[in-house]
Parts: C-alpha cells; structure tokens; sequence
C-alpha cells in the first residue's frame, strides 16, 4: 500500500480483464453466401468473385477465376443472354452491373495478351469420348482435359464450334474470337477430329478404347411447318441457310424476305438477310411482342435495322412471290386462335426458323438410352440411361443456350471423372443466397451503368462488322467496382470500425477479420452495418 | 501534426461510406480502419451492448489521438461514458483522462489547458467530454464560460437524448413526444412535451466561438472530418454527436447506426458545421425518409402507434415531422451531395 501514489489503493488495471463477452446471448459469424449472380449463372461461373479480382485491376487474376468454370470468356461477353445481370442486386441502388461486358473486356485481354489456362493435371490414362464441339463438348473436353484425361473430340462438321460457329452471326459473334478461344483447348492437349460424323457411338466407343463418352450433338435440323407450298415459292430452313452461309454459300432470297418464327434464330436471321441485301423484311410471328421467346436486345436490333414485325399471323401458304397470313387473335389463357381472317404478302422467299430438333440415331445402338420429345434423357449428373454414356446441351433440351451448354459440359466432366474412378459424383451444395435485404445498400452511392459502344444502324447494313463494341479499360474498372460483392467479404472494414466494443480483429490485406469472443457482446451492429450481408448473427452455441 | 482535409473518393462500390476500403491507400481511410488506431476506448468496458456513446467516444478520441500524434488529455463529466469506462480500479482509457464531477467538466478541462500553457505544452491538447445532461443542463454555465474565453477545449457533447445512468430522466435534449421516465407516455400529451428543450449547437454558435459541428454516429467519415477540423484550430470549439442509446431509446442494439442515420435523413437532427457562428457546411440528406420510419424503431415513441402499428397520435408525429421540416428548411438540407460538383 505504501508504495501507491496519495488516495490509491488497488493497482489500477486495464478494463480487458473484464471479458464481457460473457454477457452475449447471440454471436456474430462470417459467411460467405451465393451471390444472386452466381446463383443465375447456368455455367456456374464465380462471378462475384473474378469481379473482386478485376476491381482490384488484376485482370489476369480476374480471368483465371473465371476460366476455372468457363474456357469462353470472350464469347460469352458476346452471345450470353446475360441472366446474371437480370439478377443482380445493384439494380435496387441504380443498375445491374454490366457483368456481360466485363466479361468481354478480359476474354478480350485475354486473346491480346495470349494470357494462358493451367496446365492439365498429371494423366489419368482414361480415354473420353466427346462427339460434338459446340459450346458443350468443347466445355467438357477442356475440363477432362484439366483433370488429366485424354479428350478426343469428333465433329462432322469442318470447323469446330457447333453453333457458336454455324449458326450465331458473325456481326454478333466474329470468328476470330470463336477460334481463339477454341485454339486455346486444343493447345491444351484436346485431339479434335473434324468432319467426322459419328454414326453409332456404341461402336465407336467399343473399337477405340474408350472409357465413357459425352454426347453433345446439339439441335441441328430445322422444324418444318408443313406449310402448302406451290411449285414456285422458295422456302429456306434458317439454320442451313446460316450454316451455308459460314461456308460461303450465300443464298438468293430476293429482296422481299419473310422470316416465320419469333425466337433468336428468326431475329438473327432476318438481320442476316437485311445485310444480305434484302429491302423489305418482315417477321412473322402467331403471338405478340412480349410473348415472343427472343431477348428484346434482339429485337431492338432487328428493328432499328429496319426489320418489320406481323405478331399474331401465322403463314398459311407459299407461293411464287407471295405468301397467304392467316391473323389470330390470344383466347384467355393467351394462346393463338386463327380467326380464319387472310391476307396477301408480297415475298421472294420464305425462312422457317422455328426451332431446331436433335438428331439422335448415333444413339439407336446404345442400350437403356432413353429419349423424349426428340431430346436425350439425362440424370441430374448428366448420364444418360447407358453407362458411361452422358449427354449435355441442346441434345439434351433444356436451356438452349450457350451458357447452359458450357455448364452442362462442366458438369458431365465432372461426372465423367467420378463415373470413371468409380465414385459417386459430388455435386457442390448451393450455399444460402445473399438476396438483397441482407445487404445495408446506404453504402453504396448511386453511378451509372457504362454503356457499350454501338455500330450506327445505318452503317450495319452491307457488312457483318461487329455491332457491339468493347469497354476500355478505365469503363472496365469502373464498371467492375460498381459490384457490391454480394454476400461475400470485400474488406470494408466496417465491421472493423463499427464494433462498439473493439471486438473484431483485422487480419490484414486478404485475410479478412476475426471475432475477439472475449468482448463481443453480441449486439449486431456488425451484422446490421455490413454493407455486402456476410455476416449472420446466430444463437449462442450453449 | 495538423491533418490535411480529406476529400471524399470517388469509388462506387462502396461511394465512401464505408469505414475504409482495401481500394484506396490508407491516407484516404479513415482512422477506424487503422488496425493501429489508438482504441483510445479500449474493450472490457460496461457500457451496454450497442452502446452509440461508447463508439462515439472512441471514433472522437481516436481522431483527436491521430490528429495531435497522441498528445491529448481527456476530461470527463460523470455520467455513463465515465461510470461504464472506469468502475475502479479498472480503466478503459488508453488516453490521458480526468473525471471530476457532473456539472464542471467544462470548468475544469478550461484549467487544464491553462496549466498546460503555463507550462509551454502548447503540443498537448484538450478535450473534454460530457452527456446531454453534463453539457446541456448542469455543465450549461461551465460551458458557456469556456466559450466565452475562448479556452482552447474542444469539448463534445455525447448526445443520447436523456440522463440515461441515474435511469433515463429526461434532459434538456430529450426530444418532444419521447417517453422517458419523468415524461411518462400518459395522458392527453404524451412523453416530453413540445416546444421545450435547447439548441446546444444553436447556442454555442451565439458565443461566436471558431467552430462548432453536430455529427452522427451513422457517418464516420463527417465525423472523423470535423474532429480533424476542429484539431487544426485553436481556442474554443464544440461538437455535438448524436449517440443512440439502445436501453434508453428502447431500440434493438444492432440499430444503433441505422438510428443514428435516420436521425440524419429524416432532418430531425440536422448535421452541420458553422465557424464564428455562422453555418459553413451542412451535410446533404442522400434519401429523404419521413420521421415516423425513424420513431417506428424505438420503444421510446411506441405509444404514437397502435398495436397494428398505425400511427395513434397523428398530431406528436406530424409535429415531430413540421420540426424536421423546419431543419431542411433551415440548413437546405436537401439537394444533391456538397461533393457531387467536385468531380
Ligand atoms: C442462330 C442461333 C443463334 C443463337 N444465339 C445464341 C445466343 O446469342 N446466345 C446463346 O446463349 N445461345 C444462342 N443460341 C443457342 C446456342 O447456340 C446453343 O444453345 C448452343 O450452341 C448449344 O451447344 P451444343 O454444344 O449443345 O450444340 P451445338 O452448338 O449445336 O454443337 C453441336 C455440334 O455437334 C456436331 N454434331 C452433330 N451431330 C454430330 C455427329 N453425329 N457426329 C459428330 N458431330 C456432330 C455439330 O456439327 C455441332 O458442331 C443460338 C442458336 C442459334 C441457332
Ligand atoms: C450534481 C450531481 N447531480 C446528479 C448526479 C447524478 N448523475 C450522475 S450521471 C447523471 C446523468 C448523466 O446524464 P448525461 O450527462 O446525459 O449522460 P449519460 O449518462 O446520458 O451519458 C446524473 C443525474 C451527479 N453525479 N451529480
Ligand atoms: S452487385 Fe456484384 S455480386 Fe451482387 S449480383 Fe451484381 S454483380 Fe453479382
Ligand atoms: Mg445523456
């Protein structure tokens, strides 16, 4: 006592032996949820997390990331119809991020720079089959491929690509993008056999020593309408004549083109012949607008190239030079009905675009493969009813589109590779979703989406020059830094800074945060202040 | 070290909002984001889970600790930052810190920094520290001397709205309609009553004094700002701090912030800056919000609503409205943010 300075007598000491963390009846937990985009994404891509790299300007980075999933950066910043911006939680602060066109800007990179994908790992010795190299096949190729097995690929047609070749248009989709992205697999090790049709996969697989094959044979044939058509009138399938056109021929439709359909393929199409010199063409279609299955982007396009539409008509005849339309009208549950009303149309030619069918006779001698509807059947793993034998893509029905062909390719490769070390495939279980009411969007001040440049429609007409352009580099960031990293941590240090009670440690640039459960009280402010949701406050564990 | 005035960042992801950002170099952070900050509050202490005083005592101290490169000493009335901070012998301070009484905390960090100029410590700097009742009612006199000589104190008064550690009496700053335990919720004008109470801000900025500022709990960035500000001049200066008191506003503990924050949206408690007594500054409300979101949160206003949650005493809440529509009228609250022009 004697030693204490006047009117003390108990060694001051510090609060932090007072562990109020003991009074605490819930506690914080980091997480790290699914982002909306993520969850949207059909090819599975880590969106949220090659936008965190690309937010940072290592671009690299960024496209390594997103490479993990999907080998097609740059097409899909072209052709993808974008459902992860549709589920983008910025668009309740302003606008979805313009995750598409990022995309674009590092697959872009990518291409100029000659940035490379990891090397496969060590050989399994496995042999895999894939038939088909569109977006599918080539997705499972390049994924077998990384998993150290040995891909051969069989293509009837010349070129590799599938659709994204033969059938979107180059004004959307320039070659030089589809075969530097498909140079990259091959270069990985992938044997690419084209203009080789496989007719009976069973034998083929027998013959060569294959270990499981991945059919991926797309949605060739064009329906047809059964139209009435007389001698003279010139009816064209779309996706020949697209197909057709990739190989030089460029087919005579005349200056009058009627287009019959209202999905993607009619859209493309129509826009195709308008650069082909047609002066008048119209789309025909049996319902209205926003019944029509092709995007509004699409649709947009096609009018201000000056493409006209006829909804609810349906074509009734064909004949030299002009066509008969039958108008409908919706019944209450919105489907067409003729009305029986008809009328005249001048035109030279006639493109069905009403749909692709499969062409599945590669199959017939494959036992317990199960069909329906002109689709292969497939388990949620991808194998269809024929062990070994998995489907994916357009074959398959489903999506149709290219990012869900890529992603079902990722996901029969994963398969494949269980299927052949015979274990059961694991599928990565969802994570909980970070809608938006767990986010605190106060933090995030409004800026506008960047918007990509557009060719004038005027100067679109006689070429097949690419209509959209790229972001720079400087929008590129811009436009990355805008995600609100949904769900995931991105270091803020709000948490850091908003704890009452000095109860979150920082571990420094990349390692996030910890809880110091000696102090916290529990009382949420982190939880409530986080601006991306990562945090959930729980119970405290008795 | 004088700090130099930040600028805000243009960066979206976050706007500046957020208490730092791994984007932007630690001079643009603010000083909560320092894993070195000075934790001039450190943990162990009582003070309620959610405490808003707690955490506006550190974010002031800790930004007047970087602002004069630690050289500071604290003052501090009673009330709960002193009582939850240093049951003795423990102390939360990592600062230098004196407590005295309720009433005189204003008289006695006015002599302490006499003494440091007697003692040429001109580096040393004083703050001094109180709750609405320390500095609004029994610490008023104090304080107005302090201001009217000029002394060269900031002093902050921790504003959460009542005496909340002799158990939530009402103060001169307990706002109209708000239940307290003198200003029960009976009768035909329940809570406090209207056109009571005091204007700190408004009546210190009578005194002409260099600086006074209100600040909110809800934006550390304003806050850290103005007590930056307020560290690069001398003589006397006051800041103001709305601090959410989860026991006493009968709110959720996690609302804290988002309270402070409403409180700063719906104009009820205007954020504003004035040297020499007049306004130099006003910070912009980003989304208007109407008062009752903000009453809707706390227990202390419950009885203008019914048990459907319809509002029953339409009269206390269009007039607890009228007051922050005369704040926006007022400072010109609302309009685009005073940064937007800049870039
Ligand atoms: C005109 C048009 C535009 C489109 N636009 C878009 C778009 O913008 N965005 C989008 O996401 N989707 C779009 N799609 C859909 C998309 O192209 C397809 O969903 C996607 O290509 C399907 O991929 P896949 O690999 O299953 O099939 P495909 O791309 O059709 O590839 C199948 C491949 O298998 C080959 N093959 C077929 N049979 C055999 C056989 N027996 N032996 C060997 N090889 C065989 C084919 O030659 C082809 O190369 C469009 C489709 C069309 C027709
Ligand atoms: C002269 C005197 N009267 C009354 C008290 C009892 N007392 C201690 S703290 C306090 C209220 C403090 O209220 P406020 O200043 O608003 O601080 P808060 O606790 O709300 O942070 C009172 C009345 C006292 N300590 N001294
Ligand atoms: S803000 Fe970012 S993480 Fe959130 S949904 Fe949009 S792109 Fe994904
Ligand atoms: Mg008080």
């Amino acid at each position: 006592m004697k030693d204490k300075p006047f009117a003390i007598t108990l060694d001051v000491g510090s609060s932090l032996a007072n562990k109020t963390g003991s009074w605490r009846v819930e506690r914080p937990v980091y997480v790290d949820r699914l982002s909306p985009c993520n969850h949207a994404c059909p090819a599975g891509e880590d969106i949220q997390g090659w936008l965190y790299r690309a937010e940072e300007g290592d671009y690299e980075g960024a496209w390594s990331v997103l490479v993990e999933t999907n080998p097609f950066p740059a097409v899909m910043g072209r052709a993808c119809f974008r459902p992860c911006e549709a589920a983008c939680n910025r668009s309740g602060v302003d606008e979805a991020v313009g995750i598409n066109a990022i995309e674009r800007f590092l697959g872009d990179q990518a291409i100029d720079q000659g940035w490379e994908v990891p090397v496969p790992g060590p050989a399994t010795g496995h042999r895999v089959l894939v038939v088909g190299s569109g977006p599918a096949g080539l997705s499972a190729a390049y994924h077998l491929c990384r998993l150290g097995h040995e891909v051969e690929i069989h293509e009837a047609a010349p070129m590799p690509g599938g659709m994204l070749r033969y059938g979107i248009p180059a004004y959307r989709l320039p070659r030089r993008v589809v075969d530097a992205e498909i140079e990259r697999i091959t270069a990985m090790g992938v044997t690419l056999v084209t203009g080789s049709p496989i007719t009976d996969a069973s034998s083929v697989m027998a013959g060569d020593g294959f270990d499981a094959a991945f059919v991926a044979v797309g949605a060739q044939r064009g329906r047809d309408a059964e139209i009435p058509a007389g001698d003279a009138a010139r009816v064209v399938d779309a996706v020949l004549l697209l197909h057709g056109l990739e190989e030089g021929r460029r087919p005579g439709l005349g200056r009058r083109v009627v287009v019959y359909g209202g999905g993607d393929t009619a859209m493309d199409v129509a826009r195709t012949a308008e650069r082909l010199g047609a002066t008048d063409t119209v789309v025909v279609y049996r319902r209205t607008r926003d019944r029509m299955p092709a995007h509004d982007e699409e649709v947009d396009d096609a009018l201000a190239e000056g493409v006209r539409m006829r909804w609810l008509s349906t074509v009734a005849r064909a004949e030299g030079g002009r066509l008969v339309l039958e108008h409908m009208d919706l019944d209450d549950e919105g489907l067409p009905r003729p009305t029986g009303e008809l009328e005249e149309l001048e035109a030279d030619s006639l493109v069905l675009a009403l749909g692709q069918d499969a062409d599945l006779s590669l199959l017939d001698d494959l036992s317990g493969v199960r069909t329906s509807g002109g689709t292969v059947e497939v388990d949620p793993d991808q194998m269809t009813g024929c062990s070994g034998v998995f489907a994916g893509g357009d074959v398959t029905g489903g999506e149709r589109t290219i990012t869900g062909a890529v992603g079902e390719g990722r996901r029969a490769a994963a398969s494949i590779d269980a299927f052949m070390d015979g274990r059961a495939p694991t599928r990565p279980l969802d994570r909980p979703l970070a809608a938006a009411d767990r986010l605190n969007l106060w933090y995030f001040e409004d800026a506008p989406r960047m918007l990509r440049p557009r060719l004038e429609a005027a100067r679109r007409r006689t070429n097949f020059d690419e209509v959209v352009g790229g972001l720079g580099a400087d929008e590129a960031l811009f436009e990355a830094r805008r995600c609100m990293s949904c769900g995931n941590c991105f270091e803020c240090d709000n948490c850091f800074g908003v704890c009452p009670d000095n109860a979150v440690i920082k571990l420094g640039p990349g390692k996030r945060y910890r809880f110091d459960l000696d102090y916290c009280k529990g009382c949420g402010i982190c939880v409530q202040e986080c601006p991306c949701g990562a945090i959930d406050l729980i119970p405290e564990p008795r | 070290m004088t700090a130099e005035p930040r600028s805000r960042v243009r960066f979206y992801q976050v706007g500046s909002f957020a208490v730092g950002n791994r984007l932007v170099g630690s001079d643009q952070r603010n000083a909560q984001s320092d894993p070195g900050r000075a934790n001039s509050l450190t943990s162990g202490h009582r003070a309620c889970e959610g405490c808003g005083e707690a955490l506006g005592a550190r974010y002031v101290l800790d930004a007047a600790m970087r602002a004069t490169g630690g050289r500071l000493v604290a003052v501090n009335a009673t009330g709960c930052l002193e009582v939850f901070s240093t049951p003795y012998p423990e102390t939360s301070w990592r600062v230098a810190w004196m407590h005295s009484l309720f009433g005189n905390a204003p008289a006695v960090a006015s002599g302490v920094a006499a003494a440091l100029r007697v003692k040429g410590r001109s580096d040393v700097r004083v703050v001094g520290q109180a709750g609405d009742g320390g500095a609004v009612d029994i610490g008023l006199g104090c304080l107005s001397g302090l201001f009217e000589r000029n002394d060269d104190v900031l002093f902050v008064c921790y504003d959460n709205q009542a005496y909340m550690n002799t158990g939530v009496q009402r103060s001169g700053a307990t706002p109209p309609g708000a239940r307290t335990a003198t200003t029960e919720a009976v009768g035909p004008a329940p809570g406090n009553g209207f056109g009571q109470g005091k204007d700190m801000a408004l009546i210190a900025m009578a005194h002409e004094i260099p600086y006074v500022a209100t600040a909110t709990v809800g934006d550390l960035f304003d806050l850290e700002t103005k007590v930056e500000r307020a560290m690069s001049m001398q003589g006397a200066r006051y800041l103001h701090v709305l601090v959410p008191c989860p026991l006493g506003w009968a709110a959720a503990p996690r609302d804290t912030i988002r309270l402070a924050r409403l409180a700063q949206q719906t104009g009820i408690f205007p954020v504003i800056e004035a040297e020499g007594g007049g306004v130099t500054g006003v910070s912009k409300i980003r989304h208007r919000v109407p008062v009752e979101e903000y009453l809707r949160l706390q227990g202390r206003y419950a009885h203008l609503f019914d048990a459907g949650g319809a509002v029953a005493a339409p009269e206390v809440v269009a007039g607890l409205q009228a007051i922050a529509d005369r704040n926006i009228e007022r400072y010109g609250l609302l309009g685009d943010e005073p940064d937007k022009e800049e870039s």
